[in-house]
């Protein structure tokens, strides 16, 4: 009888239901673009064109979410992206053991090695420190930009044959593809960047869900002081979180070198503030102790349904598209802090 | 008999800059005993549990745990848990966002991968056998708090403790909850646990305590079985008062008992922290509010003035209804109130004597009535010579002046309103005896001006020098309402402690 009663359903946590909110939202967003836009969303193709376009963004998403849930914030990581992407493609240029099959995975592990410093010298700073985190980010965005226009002030193509190789390989899978007008086949398209960003999320999925390390983040971030007396090492949990999303941006800026092969200063710019969006229409709260990696995947995809929508209406214009995510944003910090308020009184009775 | 003795602490000594928090205390507790630590304000209850969790390291004094020889190293919370001394502190210490089975085992687990099914079922056995109405899989923000204090207790006793500290755990719970708390502690008594008990309620002291020490000024009083100690004897006690000698009061001035006007009547008056009561205070009478720390004697005080949010009741100011909803209201009716902690709701550190002085009539007027500055200047000019205020000069920071010339500039921005009626929180605490009896003779001289003053302070003596009738509060409910020749040290203290002698 207990354990029956042990695995017993409980009502949806507050996460949960945020997630499942987003969720919703999207799946709607999406059936009504079926249905009154046709064309391109018909196809599996427009799915897999949305993540292999944000693929990064997903990624930095993720980073943005772990730091969000231990209560703190990261908006160094689209500097680190342009950073990374420029450090690499000019490693790719050179020659000697970067010209080689070799220097892919080099490249690789500098731009993890990048991410990592930076996670690791930021982590330090709010952690041990006790640096504000927006502030300790703000100084990395400015360091990872900076030294981006330092090692270029123009654009840098990558020439490096075996990564434009790599950019081009596609998975196809040709059931999930469509016919063209000329009778031909043309099957589903997905880029290597999408397969490690779906990666990204599962892993952070399990370290956030099953990992002790994941649960004393969100202690962290749901009452420091209580985390403390409850044994846990608040700041070396802290120092983990931004260490972690220090990485998965080096990794983001490698995957955006994959999707577009160069090195640019401008390269990802704001890109940090779509991640901050993302994760909280996914259901993540600025407060802290609240949000998850899935929710966060769907928030970036209801933003890029946006953005797709708006593209292929008469609207096509860079200021629709920002009003639309603004206006999505709205919505969802109203409806969470509904939702949560109503809970909140419920929970009391 | 000294076997089942699970904890002694021996001449404790910890100072602060400036004072001695405590100066030798003794404590000693049992195994399966309930004892309550009762005290005043500043008795050194706090600080005393500080030390013993290893939040403050101690000046000098031991402490011995059953079970590990010699003294116990403690010098963090994690040393106090690990011999076997757990805190439940008032406000919750768990994460509300994680799950029942998270808070209890949470900081606990060994590697780097968690079994939490594993945990959960023993989360569920803890609490079934405990018999805590929760769930390990519940979120714990969808408890109540008294659940979510369980828990915190179910986490301590998975620990195996020893000692359990319980910190004002009953202050935000409802009757039924009190008792399912009490139900628990009773079981945890029966299983050899030594359980430490901190509260305000002197009727739950004797409901579930076997034994009391009580400390005062950082000293120990004493250590007394309950059956030996009646309540008006541990009220006397913690006042550091004897029933035999109470000694007349010399008399600071002629106490007033008002004119026939009745300035301020509430009727069913309430807010969120306070339960109904029926009040009023007639022109020019001084009267006060008094019970022990936490007999709601402040929450009271700060319905009238709309201070905390008013849930019901009648007010009538001078013979008609008004609604006092909030501070504003309040102070547009001619009632002044000078908060408690004067840190936090009095004194705006930066600013300068004169803003300070100023600020309360400003609001009155309205921010679209600016004074002049010579106007400022005089009024604040006058005031600090009038009250005697130490000043460098009006623009010096209000913050670097001493505590009771704080409070007198304080006193100060009130008078300059001249309301009807003053409500005087604690206006002495923290101040050197010369000004506590300057405050003292002012409200006196204040009522001889036909104004109302309510007084509140933790001194009775301070009380019956000033005050004409006195309306005694015991966990959080008027119990007395006296006056004439009622008002002795002895009979206030009986009636603080319940009448039974």
């Amino acid at each position: 009888m207990v354990g029956k009663n042990n695995r017993r359903r409980e009502p949806l946590t507050d996460a949960q239901l945020l997630m499942t909110i987003s969720i919703g939202i999207f799946a709607a967003m999406y059936v009504a673009a079926m249905i009154f836009m046709g064309g391109g969303f018909l196809k599996a193709q427009q799915i897999f064109d949305l993540l292999n376009d944000n693929s990064y963004l997903i990624i930095i998403a993720c980073a943005l979410t772990i730091v969000m849930i231990g209560g703190g914030i990261n908006i160094s990581v689209g500097g680190v992206i342009s950073f990374t992407c420029m450090a690499c493609a000019i490693f790719l240029n050179g020659t000697g053991i970067a010209a080689g099959p070799l220097g892919i995975v080099l490249a690789l592990l500098l731009a993890l090695g990048i991410g990592l410093g930076f996670g690791l010298l930021m982590g330090f700073l709010v952690s041990y420190l006790e640096i504000q985190p927006f502030i300790v980010s703000l100084a990395g965005m400015f360091l990872a930009r900076g030294l981006t226009t330092i090692l270029s002030v123009n654009p840098v193509k990558v020439a490096h044959e075996g990564f434009l190789e790599l950019v081009k390989s596609k998975i196809k899978i040709s059931w999930l593809g469509y016919v063209a007008q000329n009778g031909n086949l043309i099957p589903a398209k997905i880029e290597i960047g999408t397969v490690v960003a779906i990666c990204v999320v599962i892993m952070m999925y399990v370290l956030l869900r099953h990992l002790r390390l994941g649960r004393n983040i969100y202690a962290l971030g749901g009452n420091r002081q209580s985390a403390l007396m409850l044994g846990i090492n608040v700041k070396r949990t802290c120092f983990y979180s931004y260490v972690i999303s220090g990485l998965l941006s080096g990794l983001a800026g490698f995957v955006f070198l994959m999707h577009k092969p160069a090195g640019n200063a401008s390269v990802a710019m704001r890109s940090e503030m779509d991640a901050i969006a993302a994760s909280i229409i996914g259901g993540t709260l600025l407060t802290g102790g609240v949000g998850n990696v899935i929710g966060t995947f769907f928030g970036v995809m209801i933003l890029a349904t946006i953005q797709k929508i708006i593209a292929l209406s008469p609207l096509n214009a860079s200021w629709w598209q920002e009003m639309a995510s603004g206006a999505m944003l709205g919505v969802f910090i109203i409806l969470q802090s509904v939702v949560l308020s109503h809970r909140g009184k419920k929970a009391k009775e | 008999m000294q076997n089942d003795v699970v904890l002694t602490m021996r001449g404790i000594v910890k100072t602060f800059p400036g004072t001695r928090a405590l100066d030798g205390v003794d404590f000693t507790l049992r195994k399966g005993e309930v004892h309550a630590l009762m005290g005043e304000n500043g008795a050194g209850k706090s600080t005393l549990i500080k030390v013993l969790t290893g939040v403050y390291e101690k000046d000098a004094g031991s402490i011995w745990v059953e079970g590990s020889e010699g003294e116990a190293p403690i010098h963090s919370p994690q040393d106090a848990q690990n011999i076997g001394i757990s805190t439940v502190y008032q406000e919750i210490t768990l994460c509300p966002n994680l799950t029942v089975a998270e808070n209890m085992f949470i900081g606990r687990t060994k590697g780097s991968r968690v079994n939490w099914r594993e945990y959960e079922k023993r989360a569920d056995e803890l609490l079934s056998n405990l018999g805590i109405p929760a769930r390990a899989r519940q979120e714990l923000s969808h408890c109540s708090l008294a659940v979510q204090q369980m828990v915190a207790i179910a986490r301590a006793v998975d620990m195996n403790c020893k000692v359990l500290i319980l910190d004002e755990p009953t202050s935000s719970l409802d009757e039924k909850e009190v008792e399912m708390l009490f139900k628990l502690m009773r079981d945890l008594k029966s299983r050899g646990v030594g359980i430490v008990f901190v509260t305000h309620f002197l009727e739950q002291v004797y409901e579930i305590s076997d034994r009391i020490t009580v400390l005062r000024n950082g000293q120990l009083v004493g250590e007394y079985p309950v059956s030996e100690l009646p309540q008006v004897e541990l009220v006397a006690r913690m006042m550091g008062k004897d029933l035999g000698d109470l000694a007349d009061l010399e008399a600071v001035g002629e106490k007033s008992a008002g004119s026939q006007e009745i300035v301020y009547e509430a009727q069913d008056l309430s807010s969120v922290d306070c339960r109904p009561y029926d009040f009023s205070i007639r022109r020019g009478e001084v009267n006060g509010f008094t019970g022990l720390l936490g007999s709601g004697r402040s929450e009271s005080v700060r319905a009238i003035f709309g201070a905390d949010r008013v849930t019901g009741g009648k007010v009538k100011v001078k013979g008609k209804y008004v609604k006092i909803t909030n501070p504003h209201d309040a102070m547009k009716n001619g009632i002044g109130y000078l908060p408690e902690d004067r840190k936090r709701d009095g004194i705006i550190a930066d600013l300068s004597v004169r803003e300070n002085i100023i600020l309360a009539l400003q609001v009155m007027k309205g921010f679209f009535h600016p004074m002049s500055k010579a106007q400022m200047k005089e009024f604040a000019d006058e005031y600090i010579k009038a009250l005697q205020i130490k000043t460098a000069s009006q623009d010096t920071p209000i913050k670097s002046l001493s505590g009771g010339n704080q409070q007198k500039v304080i006193l100060a921005r009130w008078l300059l309103t001249h309301p009807d009626y003053l409500i005087l929180d604690e206006p002495t605490r923290g101040i050197d005896v010369g000004t506590k009896l300057e405050i003292q003779k002012l409200v006196l001289k204040l009522a001889e001006e036909n104004m109302s003053v309510t007084f509140i302070s933790s001194e009775i003596e301070e009380m019956l020098r000033t005050c004409s009738r006195l309306i005694v509060m015991r966990d959080r409910k008027i119990v007395g309402e006296l006056t004439g020749d009622q008002l002795t040290q002895g009979y206030v203290m009986k009636t603080i402690a319940g009448g039974e002698q």
